[in-house]
């Protein structure tokens, strides 16, 4: 009888202690959840709805149907801040991906101060994107800049930079590879991961550096490879603050990126629906690109334990 | 660790391509502290002067009292601080929850959290910006404070997650036969044992507020309520000629950004290591 009672208090209890579970989960994660509705998802739909409509914040906001899309379609600089994102993330996030993979492998080999090289390359991916704008406005400067004292030590023809419309981007990749430290650290602890009986096996088979490097310290390293595109590209999508600094969109809007223009419509055009519309169209891409890397990467990320691909 | 071990000219090789990297690296951040001590007008001297003669330290008060600074100063740390306190809170708690505790469309949840560390931003910014405006907070540091008391960033509960799921499950069963309530695991268990990843998450924090610019930007507008970050922006307008005033106020900056590296150096790494992945 007392055991009876004793399984159906302990059920009973079991089955409060599973509710209190349920209920602690929800207040647990309620923040994030209220976060979430209020200041994510809601903005977006907030942002879905005002594409369609004309709102200059000093009025309400009119309906207008398709009104902001067609004036996007017909648009000069809605093509030009595209094409120039595009151009800078195209060539950028490759070069940067590479740039940090070969740097992490140079890093990861036993050399006399290890330590300060590591400090060296992580440093510059911390330093606030203002101050290195400026720093780097001042390097690029034509007539007294860093950049132009180097090339003319090398007997090379001093450049315009940043005030030259076909420098203007290479210039800015140039200047967002400086942070490549952020990425480069990931690849290290994902190159720390890989078991060193891999490499020594394949030596002793008789693989080349360059054989072992294709076929195990780059399929082990996909996960990472995939993940850093992916951030990569989404950030490099939303370039704004290096060029908000150092060129302000120009020369001839030849920097003109897709977030400035955006945020000049919105915040000195005051053309919030318009600015909306814009948001959409960079969500819609981004979200597309995504994917579509998702999608490849079926092909050549590998994941351990994955026995299909072992 | 794990490093391969190089012998005779590959080794050589290896050493000199860092050694150039190195240096290409940490030019600008040397050529910003050379000119910012280089008397006014010298910094424009062709061939340059590598080492200024004379330091010119005076450049620092000069730099520093030509725009409210101080204020600058005290915003900066008011977000870093408050907003740093709410991801630490708020994102451990939703970590722990979405790693440990059973409740109804969890992983739906925990995939939502992942969305949003893939969502661009600015998608969510106008209307951000009307909401804010509404309640009247903009000038004020409310809207570079306030989300972040609301799981703090996506990346945040990701890593807490990944690193409450790393915690031996016996701990907290132990603690629940004792009768133990949620909070109280949460509380008085696992975030005792959270220090690196309270470590790897206060960094982050850290640095994405102080080096935040586009909130600022947007949010706030007189002089007495910009950041560092915005503050350094204005000195641009006011001061465009005068590099070596300009790269002393960007030192300052940059400075507590370098102090915090050297002096949380190892926390740095371990916390790009908890997820095998993060770190930004």
């Amino acid at each position: 009888m007392s055991s009876v009672t004793a399984t159906v208090v302990a059920r009973r209890r079991g089955r409060s202690l599973l509710w209190r579970e349920k209920v602690d989960g929800f207040v647990m994660i309620a923040p994030w959840l209220i976060g979430f509705v209020v200041l994510t998802v809601g903005p977006m739909l907030v942002s879905a709805g005002l594409a369609f409509t004309n709102y200059d914040i000093l009025t309400p906001p009119k309906f207008t149907g398709t009104a902001n899309l067609e004036r996007l379609f017909a648009d000069d600089l809605f093509y030009k801040s595209l094409r120039n994102t595009a151009i800078y993330t195209f060539l950028g996030v490759p070069l940067h991906v590479s740039v940090a993979l070969l740097a992490a492998m140079l890093l990861n080999t036993k050399v006399a101060g290890q330590a300060f090289y590591r400090t060296a390359f992580y440093m510059p991916s911390m330093t606030p994107p203002v101050a290195n704008a400026l720093v780097w406005l001042w390097i690029y400067n034509p007539d007294f800049g860093l950049a132009n004292i180097v090339l003319n030590a090398a007997h090379l023809p001093a450049q315009k930079w940043l005030w030259d419309k076909d420098m203007a981007i290479p210039s800015l990749i140039l200047m967002s590879l400086w942070a490549l430290g952020s990425q480069m650290i990931t690849f290290l602890a994902g190159l720390q991961n890989v078991p060193p009986q891999l490499h020594e096996a394949a030596a002793i088979d008789g693989a080349t550096a360059l054989q072992r490097f294709r076929h195990i310290t780059l399929p082990m390293l996909s996960p990472i490879i995939l993940f850093n595109l992916i951030v990569a590209l989404i950030g490099s999508f939303q370039v704004f603050t290096t060029a908000y600094i150092a060129t302000n969109g120009g020369p001839e809007n030849a920097t003109l990126f897709f977030v400035l223009y955006l945020y000049r419509n919105g915040f000195e055009f005051f053309k919030m629906g318009y600015a909306s519309a814009l948001a959409w169209v960079l969500f819609l891409i981004v979200l597309v690109f995504t994917l579509i890397q998702f999608r490849l990467s079926k092909r050549w990320v590998y994941y351990e334990g994955d026995l299909k691909k072992g | 660790m794990n490093e391969r071990t190089l012998k005779g000219p590959q080794r050589w090789l290896v050493q000199a391509v860092l050694t150039l990297g190195a240096i290409a690296l940490v030019t600008p951040l040397y050529w910003m502290l050379a000119t910012s001590l280089k008397e006014t007008g010298k910094e424009w001297l062709l061939p340059p002067q590598w080492i200024p003669s004379p330091f010119a330290f005076e450049n620092y008060p000069a730099a520093l009292t030509s725009l409210p600074f101080i204020y600058f100063f005290r915003n900066t740390i008011a977000i870093v601080v408050l907003a740093t306190l709410g991801t630490l809170w708020t994102s451990t708690m939703a970590g722990f929850a979405f790693a440990r505790l059973r409740f109804p469309l969890r992983n739906t949840l925990f995939a939502c959290v992942l969305g949003t560390m893939m969502l661009p931003h600015v998608v969510t910014l106008i209307p951000t910006f009307l909401l804010f405006k509404s309640l009247g907070w903009l000038n004020t540091l409310l809207p570079l404070i306030v989300p972040y008391w609301f799981g703090g960033t996506a990346f945040s509960i990701f890593l807490s997650r990944q690193y409450f799921m790393g915690v031996p499950l016996e701990l907290d069963e132990a603690a629940r036969v004792d009768g133990a309530s949620n909070y109280r695991i949460y509380f008085a268990i696992m975030l005792p044992l959270a220090g690196p990843l309270l470590a790897a998450l206060t960094i982050f924090s850290v640095l994405q507020h102080w080096n935040d610019f586009m909130g600022p930007l947007i949010y706030v507008n007189s002089m007495q309520m910009r950041t560092l970050a915005l503050g350094l922006r204005s000195f641009q307008g006011t001061m465009q000629t005068n590099f070596n005033l300009m790269m002393a106020a960007a030192t300052v900056t940059v400075a507590p950004v370098i102090v915090l590296f050297f002096a949380a150096q190892r926390f740095f790494m371990r916390g790009v290591l908890l997820t095998g992945l993060a770190g930004r």
